[in-house]
C-alpha cells in the first residue's frame, strides 16, 4: 500500500516511548473568561496506537477537552488551571498550538472548518504546512481513502456537501501525517450510510497507518463498536471509564447512551424522569 | 480619434500604479481582515524612503530600492508587532480606529524628517516617448506599467502555489483551523504587512514617479479605497481591474469634460457598482450552503 513509509514514520516517532501511553490527561481544570469551570479535574489516557471514544451529552466538556489538547483553549478566553496534558512523556500543556501540531496531534474539529474559499486541493496543502515538502505522495494518499475528493480537487470546498467537507476535513489532517488523530463528532449532520463510510475509514487509518484515534462522539453504538477504550463525560468530568466492550454491556450506559432498556419495551414519562435523577450520581 | 487613444493609454497606465498601490491594501484585508486606512502613508513613506536613499545618501538607485525594501520589511513586521496585535480579538471598528491612528502618525514623522517641501524623484525611471502616429506614449508609463504587471503577477502565483500563500488565505477564512494545521497565525499577520509595505515601496515609487515626492501621494490613498471597493476588497485581480477602471475614469473625464469632475466622478461610479455589486466586481461572496 502507499501507507508504507508513512507507517515508517508514525512507527520511528512513536519508538522509543512504546512504554507509555501516546497521550495522558491529568487532572485538568479549564476555566472560561476566568470564572466559567468547563472541566473540573478531568483525566483520561489513550493507549498508543488504539482507538479511544470520549462520549458524553451536550456541554459535558468534550470540544473544550479537545482545545485544551490542542492549545486552542487561549483563543477563546480559556485556560488550563491546573493538571497537565502529556504527549510521548512531554508536557504539552502550554504549547502554541503550531508546535502541538508540529509534534504529532492532529485534530478535526466539530463542524468540519473546511477552509471554504481555498480549493479542496489547496486545502490539502494547507494541512501539510508543517511539512515543507507536503508533496504528491501524501495528497495521493489522502486520495486513495477519499476518492471522491480527487473529483472535486479544484473545486471550491465551501461548495462540496457536508459528507465531502467532513471527509475533507479528515484528508487535511492527514496531510500532517499525525500520529495522533483527533476527531469531534465527525458524524455530526451527516447520512447513515455517510457514517457508516467516515467509521469504516477511522478503523482502516488506525489499521494501515497505525494512528492513534481520540474519537468524541454523541453516536454512542457507533463510536463503542470501533473503540477500544471509552471513556463517558459528565459536567467536566470522567464518570465512567473502561474497555469499549465492557462500557456497551454496562446497564447505565445502556439505558442513557443507547437507548435500550433493560426490560425493553415503552416507558412511562415519570420513569424518564426517574432516570434523569439517577443519572446525576453516575 | 487620437484624444481618445492618448487618454485610454495614460488611463490604463495610470490603472496599472492604482493596482499597485491597492495590493497592499488587498493583502492585508485578505489576511488578517484589518481595513488599512493607513496604506496612502505606506506609500508617502515609500517613495520618501528611496528618494531619501538616492538623494540625500547618494547610492546607487537599485540599492537605494533595494535598502527601501529592507526598511520597508521592518518596519511593516515593527508596526504588525507593535500596533495591530494588541488589537487582535478587539472590535473591528477599534482596529480601523487604531489605523487611521497609524495614518496620522506616519504622516507627521514623514514631515518632521524630511519637511513638506514636494521633491523631484531622481529622474532613474526612463522618460522619453514613443510616438505612435500621433499618439505620445510616455516611457515612464509603460515601465510602470511593466513593473505593476510583474509584482501583480508575482503575487497571484505567490497566493495560488506558495505554502505560505496558501496559508495566508487559510488564515483569511478560518484562523482556529489554520491554527491547527500548524500555521503560526501571529507569523502570517507579520508577514502580510511586511508584504504590504513592500509593495507600498514599489507603489509609492512610481506614483512618485508620476506626481513627486510629496503629501500627494496620500491623497492617492483616497482613490485606492475607489480601486479596491470597485473591485471586491480582497480580490488581487479586483484590484488590477479597479485599478483600470478608475485610471480611465479619471482620464476620460479629465479629458471629454475637465473642470475638476475626474475626482469626482471614481467615486459616483463606485457607489454605483456597489449598489449592484455589495461585495464589488470580484469580491468573495460569502459562501452560502443551502
Amino acid at each position: 500500500m502507499t501507507g508504507q513509509d508513512t507507517d515508517t514514520a508514525a512507527s520511528t516517532r512513536a519508538a522509543g516511548d512504546d512504554a507509555g501511553p501516546a497521550l495522558a490527561i491529568n487532572n485538568i481544570q479549564v476555566i472560561y473568561d476566568e470564572v466559567i469551570l468547563v472541566l473540573r479535574g478531568l483525566s483520561l489516557t489513550v493507549p498508543d496506537r488504539q482507538i479511544v471514544a470520549l462520549l458524553g451529552s451536550n456541554g459535558a466538556g468534550k470540544s473544550t477537552t479537545m482545545k485544551a489538547i490542542t492549545g486552542l483553549l487561549p483563543t477563546e478566553h480559556g485556560e488550563v488551571t491546573e493538571g497537565d496534558i502529556v504527549y510521548r512523556g512531554r508536557d504539552i500543556t502550554r504549547w502554541d498550538t503550531a508546535d502541538i501540531v508540529r509534534a504529532g496531534i492532529s485534530l478535526v474539529m466539530e463542524g468540519r472548518h473546511v477552509f471554504e474559499h481555498l480549493t479542496v486541493h489547496e486545502n490539502l496543502m494547507a494541512g501539510g504546512f508543517t511539512r515543507s515538502g507536503a508533496d504528491q505522495e501524501s495528497v495521493d494518499r489522502v486520495y486513495a481513502y477519499f476518492p471522491q475528493l480527487r473529483e472535486r480537487q479544484s473545486q471550491r470546498a465551501g461548495y462540496l456537501s457536508g459528507g465531502e467537507q467532513q471527509m475533507l476535513a479528515i484528508g487535511r489532517a492527514l496531510m500532517a501525517d499525525p500520529d495522533l488523530l483527533m476527531l469531534d463528532e465527525p458524524s455530526l449532520g451527516l447520512a447513515p450510510l455517510l457514517v457508516e463510510e467516515i467509521f469504516g475509514i477511522i478503523e482502516r487509518l488506525n489499521s494501515e497507518l497505525h494512528t492513534t484515534v481520540l474519537l468524541v462522539e454523541q453516536n454512542a453504538r457507533r463510536a463503542l463498536d470501533i473503540a477500544d477504550h471509552a471513556y463517558i463525560m459528565e459536567n467536566g468530568k470522567v464518570v465512567l471509564a473502561g474497555p469499549a466492550g465492557e462500557l456497551a454491556e454496562n446497564p447505565d450506559v445502556k439505558e442513557f447512551y443507547l437507548g435500550v432498556a433493560e426490560s425493553g419495551g415503552r416507558r412511562s414519562y415519570r420513569d424518564v424522569k426517574h432516570h434523569k435523577r439517577r443519572k446525576r450520581w453516575l | 480619434m487620437t484624444t481618445f487613444v492618448q487618454l485610454t493609454i495614460t488611463g490604463l497606465a495610470n490603472g496599472a500604479v492604482l493596482a499597485l498601490a491597492a495590493l497592499g491594501f488587498v493583502l492585508i484585508f485578505k489576511a488578517t481582515g484589518v481595513i488599512n486606512f493607513a496604506q496612502g502613508d505606506f506609500l508617502l513613506v515609500g517613495a520618501f524612503a528611496v528618494w531619501s536613499f538616492v538623494v540625500q545618501v547618494g547610492l546607487h538607485w537599485t540599492v537605494a530600492v533595494a535598502a527601501a525594501l529592507v526598511l520597508a520589511v521592518v518596519l511593516g513586521v515593527l508596526i504588525e508587532r507593535l500596533v495591530l496585535r494588541p488589537m487582535i480579538g478587539e472590535d473591528p471598528v477599534a482596529v480601523i480606529m487604531v489605523t487611521i491612528g497609524l495614518a496620522a502618525v506616519l504622516q507627521a514623522a514623514v514631515q518632521m524628517i524630511w519637511g513638506v517641501t514636494p521633491r523631484r524623484l531622481p529622474e532613474f525611471i526612463p522618460h522619453g516617448v514613443f510616438r505612435l502616429g500621433d499618439v505620445t506614449i510616455p516611457q515612464d508609463r509603460v515601465f510602470a506599467v511593466l513593473i505593476a504587471a510583474v509584482v501583480l503577477a508575482a503575487f497571484s502565483v505567490f497566493f495560488t502555489r506558495s505554502r505560505h500563500g496558501i496559508a495566508m488565505r487559510a488564515v483569511a477564512d478560518d484562523q482556529q483551523a489554520a491554527l491547527l494545521q500548524g500555521i503560526s497565525v501571529r507569523r502570517i499577520f507579520a508577514m502580510a504587512w511586511a508584504l504590504a509595505a513592500v509593495s507600498a515601496v514599489i507603489g509609492g515609487t512610481l506614483l512618485a514617479n508620476l506626481t513627486g515626492v510629496s503629501g500627494t501621494i496620500t491623497e492617492i490613498g483616497l482613490l485606492v479605497f475607489a480601486v479596491v471597493i470597485v473591485g471586491g476588497l480582497d480580490s488581487i485581480p479586483g484590484a488590477i481591474v479597479g485599478g483600470a477602471i478608475v485610471g480611465l475614469l479619471q482620464q476620460y473625464t479629465a479629458g471629454y469634460i475637465g473642470g475638476g469632475l475626474q475626482q469626482v466622478v471614481p467615486f459616483v461610479v463606485l457607489v454605483l457598482i456597489l449598489l449592484v455589486r455589495p461585495y464589488g466586481l470580484f469580491g468573495e461572496v460569502r459562501i452560502e450552503r443551502v
